[in-house]
């Protein structure tokens, strides 16, 4: 916890705080990582296979072949979301399947079933980028100023 | 009757004639299925949404109560319910379907026991001969509310805690057969700065501290007069820093009385991470499984301290910490 967070706090919840951060269990952040390497390097050696695949049977190039393979691990992550799933394997891999496309898929998906009572209007649509909202949100905006940057650049005789 | 500063002695000893629990499926899977009178294998409950759900699981526990009194829902004068739905809409709906005049009680997942003494304290004053003390809650339905989509994957902490999809009802009357309550002590929130909502149980933790200890002080007695006391929801973590913070606050409970609702539910190879928590946790395991304990006579006074963390999602994400709050309840074996 940071220090200017702690500013607010008063000296008897400063020092429960610490009380309370002695006993809990920490995040076991080695583990984490590891779970997240193997399961995140899993799904990358199946989107090669997927690429390797299109570009084998189908006529793809290395260029093209991108978006099918991308469209075939959502279609898994969906279906897995909605078997239910996903989060089960989400709560070993942590990092390593929501980084993917396929973490992006399965928040969407989920979102849209959770509304689903609330119908397809107000309920699905509304709520479908409930959780995935912020990162295309900010997607777009991070992409829009490196862009921006990059004309500049390129305008003062840059590159 | 006031006892001491914030405790009320139940002098005419309102009895619980009755009980009703109903669960689902991860509940059937746990260690308490046979304290359930009612178990389901579908999430859903064949519902159309998990608000519905859950709002069928509360009318379920709460006919069986009256069902297994012999009674008809005409002949129960008051219904006290709640829930951790916004505007508690399980309670208020089951109300309507039960048809039995009604309190909503908001107080997070301490409810249950904030419901069993106000009801406890309105038959003793004669306000009642029969009154209903209900609260529920459904894990998809608070996921929904509090934390993400059921199938999003997120990996929880250690800390966090899975809600108990269930209900508890108890029928309190003035006289009848069945466990006495006694008492009851009305907590204070105690808010010690915790603000991660995936860790419950260090945020009430205190509370249930602080109301323990203002019981001993109100009744003047000690752990000694307890074969059992049980929090509602602390979970693994809370129940450590609890038992941890009695003991640096100088009051001495055994480890073999001191237990929670939370750590009993569940089997130790469920992924509940920490423990069982919501408004279900201490109404199902203290109306199913202490109850049944009591009326079997393995233990004859316990005292129940239901938690809550009274947060909403608004709350949290505008960076507010968790006020905790904690009930606590006695229930006495008949005649002893």
């Amino acid at each position: 916890m940071s220090n200017k967070k702690n500013k607010k706090l008063s000296a008897a919840q400063q020092e429960y705080q610490k009380f309370a951060k002695d006993r809990e269990p920490k995040r076991p952040l080695l583990t984490n990582c590891l779970h997240a390497f193997i399961a995140g390097g899993l799904i990358c050696t199946l989107g090669q296979f997927f690429q390797w695949f299109y570009m084998t049977y189908f006529n793809f190039t290395e260029i093209t072949a991108g978006s099918p393979t991308q469209a075939t691990l959502i279609i898994i992550s969906a279906l897995l979301t909605s078997l239910g799933v996903y989060d089960h394997l989400a709560q070993w891999a942590g990092a390593g399947t929501i980084v993917p496309v396929t973490g992006f898929a399965n928040t969407i998906t989920s979102a849209a079933i959770e509304h689903r009572s609330e119908g397809y209007v107000l309920g699905v649509g509304g709520n479908m980028f409930k959780v995935a909202g912020p990162v295309i949100t900010f997607g777009v905006f991070s992409a829009f100023v490196v862009a921006i940057i990059k004309i500049i650049i390129q305008k003062l005789g840059g590159i | 009757m006031l006892q001491g500063h914030q405790s009320w002695v139940f002098d005419k000893h309102p009895v619980i004639i009755s009980t009703g629990v109903a669960g689902g499926p991860f509940e059937a899977a746990g260690a308490l299925a046979d304290d359930f009178d009612i178990l389901h294998d579908d999430t859903w409950l064949g519902q159309e949404s998990f608000e519905k759900a859950e709002k069928k699981l509360l009318e379920e526990a709460c006919e069986k109560a009256i069902d297994k009194a012999g009674m008809k829902k005409e002949d129960v004068h008051f219904f006290l319910s709640g829930d951790l739905m916004n505007q508690i809409i399980s309670s208020s709906f089951a109300a309507r379907t039960l048809g039995i005049p009604y309190l909503g009680l908001f107080g997070a997942c301490s409810t249950s026991m904030a419901g069993l003494a106000v009801a406890s304290f309105i038959i003793n004053a004669g306000g009642a001969s029969h009154v209903l003390a209900a609260a529920s809650s459904h894990n998809s339905s608070v996921n929904k509310q509090y934390r993400y989509p059921t199938e999003y994957g997120a990996q929880n902490p250690p800390t966090a805690q899975w809600t108990v999809t269930g209900a508890g009802a108890a029928l309190v009357a003035a006289a009848g057969e069945g466990p006495r309550v006694t008492g009851a002590t009305i907590g204070r929130i105690v808010d010690l700065g915790i603000s991660d909502p995936f860790n419950m149980g260090a945020a009430m933790a205190p509370a249930a501290v602080d109301t323990i200890e203002a019981h001993f002080r109100d009744f003047n007695v000690d752990a000694s007069h307890y074969d059992l006391i049980a929090t509602g929801d602390l979970g693994r973590v809370g129940h450590n820093i609890a038992g941890d913070l009695l003991i640096k606050h100088g009051v001495d409970i055994p480890e073999d009385k001191f237990t929670d609702c939370g750590l009993l539910i569940y089997k130790d190879n469920q992924p509940v991470i920490a423990g069982g928590s919501g408004c279900a946790c201490s109404a199902t395991v203290t109306y199913g499984h202490l109850l049944n304990r009591m009326r079997r006579g393995e233990i004859k006074r316990i005292l129940v301290v239901a938690t809550g963390a009274l947060l909403s999602p608004l709350s949290y994400q505008q960076k507010e910490s968790i006020p905790g709050i904690a009930h606590a309840v006695v229930m006495e074996r008949e005649g002893d």
